[in-house]
């Protein structure tokens, strides 16, 4: 036996035989949850993980990781009226991530850096042809190419983009940026021929030899209404209007314009009288504001450039160089009703800005597609009634934005790839939604949202010149890291520095951390300091 | 410093060089107190002692002994013939750790081992009652001790007895929630920063355990000083003040916002610091987590003695001048905190 001091019997001996672990009636568990920004996007980007590597200033890493879900970050981080933001957590404490301020930076980045796109897909020997080549069109291609099948692209018109290049104004998009995304698309592989117009879609695959095809054709037709008009020189439709801005001579407006529309096509085409001239630009709507659907931001920077807003009014017939619009009032449904009140308003010419229609003589010929309300119905597969044909983007029923568009291109190429293999495509499971509430948002530091600097009024309305300008890489890198990181980890160390028992283990960078379940004693201390929610308790299992 | 998601809020952040973070978020930390202690769940003590001793061991190097006074601490840890610590350690009797430290520190001094660092440490009652004369003695000959209160407001292992560190309106054992002034009395208790302040001492500062990067730089600041100096640190008790153990940390952090722990620092009698609160809460905010203060909510509900301790609370506010142009009023309950 040892010898020992005096009166001193035993060895000395550690706690570690103590297993705590035993008082634990719960215990604590790392969990994955859906951001709101990922739950948001249209086109299903994993916002909080391209954010995450922006955040350590890899912009690289996290451009790749943007563009496995959407080939198009430098137009998207202009057009998009990104409800990321809407949904975003920081709402809550001060202002949201500028998510898409940090996209067109990174989208920015990967133009001047030339980054290129990558497939290491094997060729499946499977062709698919597009028809139309918008943002839907070119997300489907480019997702379709990267899952190893060979696309052809068959586009009506004379060069690709659609409403991107022939519907969004250049000071919303440069046409130098849009060229730019789409070239590294084609660059890819996927082939393109302009002027192709599809007459027949199921003929054409067939004479040609496709295996599945992708319908986007858009809405590229104004819709037009009755209005009684003297000298009909003087209305023009905003698609035409938008489109004719691509080289054409724009048509001669006047000096006081009436844009007849609550839409964003509406305060574009107003924004664009503006440019050409138009000292007054009067949108006339027969709703009233919060009933419009022109995203808030476009009648923002309308009114801020000087466009005028005319609300409950329709216009009920041109007179020379004045409209004659009748009041409306809303009824109890919400819906304008006439009052027999008129008034007179002076124009030189009237736009027509009231929702667009598609072109679907090309689905004319296959019985089996379904033509409701002018749109194509799909199922959930986005696949028409026709085996092996999809449909996507403003043709078929959805909200119809650019995102929107982009993430029907991707939901579509999975699907067409699973068709292809014959089989079905399961997307993963959703993680339960991340909260504010899940949140302990005492960890993270003040600190407003950096706002994008606008181009100079006085310039704006003169020029097509871009309006909002980009951020530069040292605010894109704070405004990155202002995100919370909702619901998943991002190793801020706090578990491991507040567990009373040191039953957390730092598994190194990148690994995150684990339980030591033979010391925890289930007090919940890390599921309440966890700043991101990325912890819950469970009742212990018995 | 660079803005980091959580600023220096959190313990760590993978975007900080490691030694920008805090000892606690270092895997190779000395774990001063180790797993298997007997501490409640949840308990604020284990993590404060942790938290000061790690970063006392980084700041000496490792080369540091330190003498622990009785109270929850010395029961937790060390039960014959197990210990915790991994750090040198002695413990003797209830009253005398600070008169052991000064021991241990003149016989370091005769040794010419003067590298070698001392650590007192103690509840708050071996603090503020029965170690005060030693303690005052320590301060008064200002000898080369570093003390650490851990400040839980009352004698909870044996049972939950009153303190002259336990706040007015709490009950405890001894001062039941009865008659008409149910808890502890007001007006008496002693506030034992303030008296080492007045001692004049090199160093005195109050930290809580919600704010680690605080403590740690008290702590790392004091091990560069030599001569007395004293840190007080509070520790919520979920056992003797009755509250969940998961909010603890949450406690401490309301104690200093709501003004009623003021966090300050002070070198040789003048105030030369303090945390400014960053988002102000009502004390009610902060006393309805806690069971020892049920008496003044629910079915007989006494307004007038939360009122009182507001009254505190908004009285070291300005004596302390805890309000900046930056501090938020938050008046819903518990805003910015994790729902339930």
């Amino acid at each position: 036996m040892m010898e020992k001091p005096f009166a001193i019997t035993l060895d000395v001996g550690s706690s570690l035989a103590n297993k705590t672990g035993s008082w634990r009636v719960e215990r604590p568990m790392y969990v994955d949850r859906l951001p709101p920004c990922c739950d948001a996007c249209p086109a299903g980007e994993n916002v909080q993980q391209w954010l995450y590597h922006a955040e350590a200033g890899h912009y690289e890493q996290a451009w790749r990781a943007l563009v496995r879900d959407n080939p198009l970050p430098a137009v998207m981080g202009r057009v998009c009226y990104h409800p990321c933001e809407t949904a975003c957590n920081r709402v809550q404490v001060d202002e949201a991530v500028g998510i898409n301020a940090v996209e067109r930076f990174l989208g920015d980045e990967a133009i001047a850096r030339e980054w290129k796109l990558e497939t290491d897909a094997a060729p499946s020997g499977k062709r698919v042809l597009v028809v139309g080549a918008g943002p839907a069109g070119l997300s489907a291609a480019y997702h379709l190419t990267r899952l190893g099948h060979s696309v052809t692209i068959y586009e009506a018109g004379e060069c690709a983009g659609g409403m991107m290049r022939f519907g969004i104004p250049k000071y919303r998009l440069p046409r130098e940026i849009l060229q730019a995304e789409m070239d590294r698309i084609f660059a890819l592989g996927v082939t393109l021929e302009v002027n192709r117009s599809v007459t027949d879609v199921v003929a054409t695959m067939e004479s040609e030899g496709f295996d599945a095809a992708f319908l986007a054709v858009g809405a590229e037709i104004g819709k037009r209404t009755y209005i009684p008009a003297g000298d009909t020189s003087r209305v023009f439709d905003a698609v035409s209007l938008l489109r004719s801005m691509e080289g054409e001579a724009p048509p001669h407006l006047g000096r006081r314009v009436a844009i007849y529309g609550g839409g964003d096509t509406a305060m574009d085409a107003a924004r664009t009288a503006r440019r050409l001239g138009a000292t007054d630009a009067v949108v006339v709507y027969r709703r009233s504001r919060d009933r419009m659907p022109a995203h808030d931001v476009e009648v923002e920077e309308a009114v801020e450039e000087g466009v005028c807003m005319k609300w409950l009014s329709t216009v009920k017939a041109v007179e020379g160089e004045k409209l004659v619009l009748e009041k409306m009032v809303l009824d109890e449904k919400g819906f304008p009703q006439p009052t027999g009140e008129l008034e007179e308003l002076a124009a030189d010419s009237l736009i027509l800005a009231l929702g667009q229609e598609s072109d679907l003589s090309l689905v004319q010929g296959a019985s089996d597609i379904v033509v409701d309300g002018g749109v194509v119905q799909v199922g959930p597969d986005m696949m028409t009634g026709h085996p092996g044909v999809f449909a996507g983007g403003d043709m078929v029923p959805a909200e119809r934005t650019v995102t929107v568009a982009i993430g029907h291109g991707k939901q579509a190429a999975r699907n067409i790839d699973a068709w292809l293999q014959g089989t079905v495509h399961q997307p993963a499971p959703r993680h339960e939604l991340a909260t504010t509430g899940m949140l302990n948002t005492w960890y993270y530091s003040d600190a407003p949202k950096t706002v994008r600097p606008r181009l100079d009024l006085a310039r704006r309305t003169s020029s097509f010149d871009e309006v909002v300008e980009g951020l530069d890489e040292s605010t894109a890198l704070f405004e990155a890291r202002r995100c919370m990181s909702c619901g998943n980890c991002f190793e801020c160390d706090n578990c491991f520095g507040m567990c009373p028992d040191n039953a957390v283990m730092k598994l190194g960078p990148g690994l995150r951390y684990a339980f030591d379940y033979d010391y925890c004693k289930g007090c919940g201390i890390c599921v309440a300091e966890c700043p991101c929610g990325a912890i819950v308790m469970v009742p212990e299992p018995t | 410093m660079k803005f980091y998601q959580t600023g220096s809020f959190a313990a760590g952040n993978r975007l900080l060089p490691l030694e920008q973070r805090s000892v606690q978020a270092d895997a190779q930390r000395t774990n001063s107190l180790n797993s298997g202690h007997r501490a409640c769940q949840g308990c604020g003590e284990a993590l404060g002692a942790r938290f000061a001793l790690d970063a006392a061991m980084r700041a000496t190097g490792g080369d540091m002994i330190a003498v622990n006074a009785t109270g929850c601490l010395e029961v937790f840890s060390t039960p014959y013939p197990e210990t915790a610590w991994r750090i040198p350690w002695l413990h003797s009797l209830f009253a005398n750790a600070p008169a052991v430290a000064t021991g241990v520190a003149a016989a370091l001094r005769a040794k010419g081992r003067t590298d070698t660092r001392v650590v007192a440490q103690a509840g708050d009652g071996g603090t503020v009652d029965i170690g005060f004369g030693c303690l005052s003695g320590m301060f008064e000959r200002n000898d080369d001790v570093l003390f650490v209160c851990y400040d839980n407001e009352g004698y909870m292992n044996t049972g939950v007895q009153r303190s002259s560190a336990t706040p007015p309106g709490a009950r405890t054992a001894t001062t039941e929630a009865v008659g008409p002034e149910p808890g502890n009395v007001f007006g008496q208790g002693k506030d034992v920063p303030l008296l080492a302040v007045a001692h004049e001492i090199p160093y005195v500062a109050t930290a809580t355990v919600s704010e680690l990067r605080d403590l740690e730089f008290k702590v790392r600041y004091a091990m560069t000083l030599r001569g007395a100096r004293y840190i007080h640190v509070l520790v919520p008790c979920p056992l003797g003040w009755q509250s969940a153990s998961a909010d603890t940390v949450l406690l401490a952090r309301l104690a200093k916002e709501t003004g009623l722990f003021p966090v300050f620092e002070a070198e040789h009698g003048e105030i030369t610091g303090v945390s400014k609160i960053r988002r102000r809460v009502p004390v009610e905010d902060y006393l309805r987590l806690q069971g020892r203060y049920r008496h003044l909510f629910g079915t007989s509900p006494r307004p007038d003695i939360v009122d009182r301790i507001q009254a505190i609370a908004d009285r070291n506010i300005r004596r302390f001048d805890l309000l900046d142009d930056h501090s938020e009023q938050v008046s819903s309950a518990g805003r910015g905190e994790r729902g339930p």
